[in-house]
């Protein structure tokens, strides 16, 4: 039994410590803020000016100024605090966040990662994922082991446009746990989803890794 | 000198030229000049290269002057959500240089604060770091940024007092911050206009220095993008 969206963010909320400040990306991480342990503080960066993002709101009680990264409505904790998005990325790339949690379209067995661009196909922009991979102290990706039409998504080199380069640190799929010790050692696969097999994953990965 | 303009063409007057580059604030559709950039639309200046975090949405916000054409150039970090952005994205009708939000954000803050150039670590190994200059500090690999200055910059706020000192509120602070300080012009446009001596003067965001001039704005129609709720549990 593969892990489900929620169980792949239950994994990577694992990684998670007291006092951490975190920054979650859109999708499947957004879904870690759901699995923080109980007792467990961990404050949670918004790209466009907050620290310390509370829940959706009551029904009725949805505010256009108070939005998250993903531009979903959202509300304030009492230690909640707002600034400008400079100072809001000074402290992405000033390495004062301790994790962030992405998705990815391709990331390759040498920590680079894919997440913003398909030539001539999807436009969008990179927002602030090229600050965070370069910033941020410890990088996750969290994504389906596959692409839709069964192609490995951890491979020896990434085919589209890098949002950064040898950043990675550890890869949470619905298949696997892939993590290395530092940005010079080859990653390790580290523990299965319950019921999936060593030799299911390699056959399903193209990227070199450890076992 | 008075600051206070009676509307958003008035505060605009003799600031706007074909092919002028403009810092505009705002996040998504929070937080932004929406009085300013209807002006900018009936004004008919076009030729704008325009340094702005997104690109609005189908017709709102930024997106009234893509529609009309008045857009040669954007300078974005995320233009998702807009299918008029991307349909004069692919035909070649619209440049668009994209800048990562934080290096986007600090080339304004940095452009206004008078510094034209940084190295920062976003970036390097991607296209984004394409022709710039590399540098190693303590054996890690910076790219150079080029601070923007701009010829105006455009800006919602939430309170300002007469003389131009002005407040935020919650997120919708974001990019108007460093937004601000870019232009050789800045023009606000807010929610509410109090007497000076209103605001606290150690909670200013921005002080009056950046604000040339002002427009009260209001009534704000805003509009939620995503809009997201949980269910009050019962008693």
């Amino acid at each position: 039994m593969a892990w489900d969206r929620n169980q792949m963010a239950a994994r990577a909320a694992r990684e998670l410590r007291d006092g951490y400040y975190v920054n979650l990306g859109i999708g499947i991480p957004t879904l870690v803020a759901n699995n923080i342990p109980e007792g467990m503080e961990v404050t949670l960066q918004s790209e466009n000016g907050m620290l310390g993002i509370g829940p959706f709101p009551y029904e009725g009680e949805e505010d256009p100024d108070l939005i998250n990264a993903g531009k979903q409505t959202i509300s304030e904790l009492p230690s909640s605090s707002y600034f400008g998005s400079e100072q809001s990325f000074a402290m992405i790339r000033g390495g004062h966040i301790d994790l962030t949690v992405l998705g990815a379209m391709e990331v390759s067995e040498k920590g680079d990662i894919a997440n913003w661009m398909i030539p001539g196909k999807m436009i969008k922009g990179m927002g602030g994922a090229m600050d965070l991979v370069a910033g941020v102290k410890k990088i996750i990706v969290v994504m389906e082991h596959n692409s839709k039409a069964g192609d490995p998504k951890f491979i020896p080199e990434c085919t589209l446009p890098l949002t950064g380069k040898n950043v990675v640190d550890m890869i949470v799929t619905d298949l696997a746990v892939f993590q290395r010790p530092d940005h010079q050692s080859p990653f390790r696969l580290v523990e299965l989803a319950p019921g999936v097999t060593a030799e299911e994953v390699a056959a399903k990965t193209t990227a070199h890794y450890e076992s | 000198m008075k600051k206070i303009y009676p509307d958003a063409d008035a505060a605009l007057e003799g600031l706007l030229f074909d092919g002028m580059t403009i810092c505009a604030g705002g996040f998504g559709l929070s937080g932004i000049p929406e009085r300013l950039i209807d002006a900018i639309q009936r004004s008919g200046v076009k030729d704008l290269t325009i340094a702005s975090n997104n690109a609005g949405i189908d017709n709102e916000g930024l997106g009234k002057l893509l529609r009309t054409r008045q857009v040669k150039k954007m300078i974005s970090s995320y233009v998702g959500e807009n299918k008029e952005f991307e349909r004069q994205y692919l035909a070649g009708e619209l440049e668009v240089e994209f800048c990562p939000q934080g290096t986007l954000a600090e080339r304004c803050r940095a452009g206004g604060a008078g510094i034209p150039g940084f190295y920062t670590k976003t970036g390097v190994g991607t296209i984004v770091a394409e022709g710039k200059e590399h540098k190693e500090f303590d054996g890690e690999t910076y790219i150079l940024e080029r601070g923007i200055r701009a010829d105006l910059s455009i800006i919602k706020g939430w309170k300002a007092d007469e003389a131009g000192n002005l407040v935020f509120r919650k997120t919708a602070r974001n990019f108007n911050q460093p937004m601000a300080t870019a232009g050789k012009v800045c023009v606000a446009e807010v929610e509410e206009i109090v007497p000076v001596g209103s605001l606290d003067a150690d909670a200013i965001h921005l002080p009056s220095i950046y604000v040339k001039r002002l427009i009260l704005g209001a009534p704000y129609d805003k509009k939620i993008e995503f809009r997201m709720t949980r269910k009050r549990e019962a008693a």
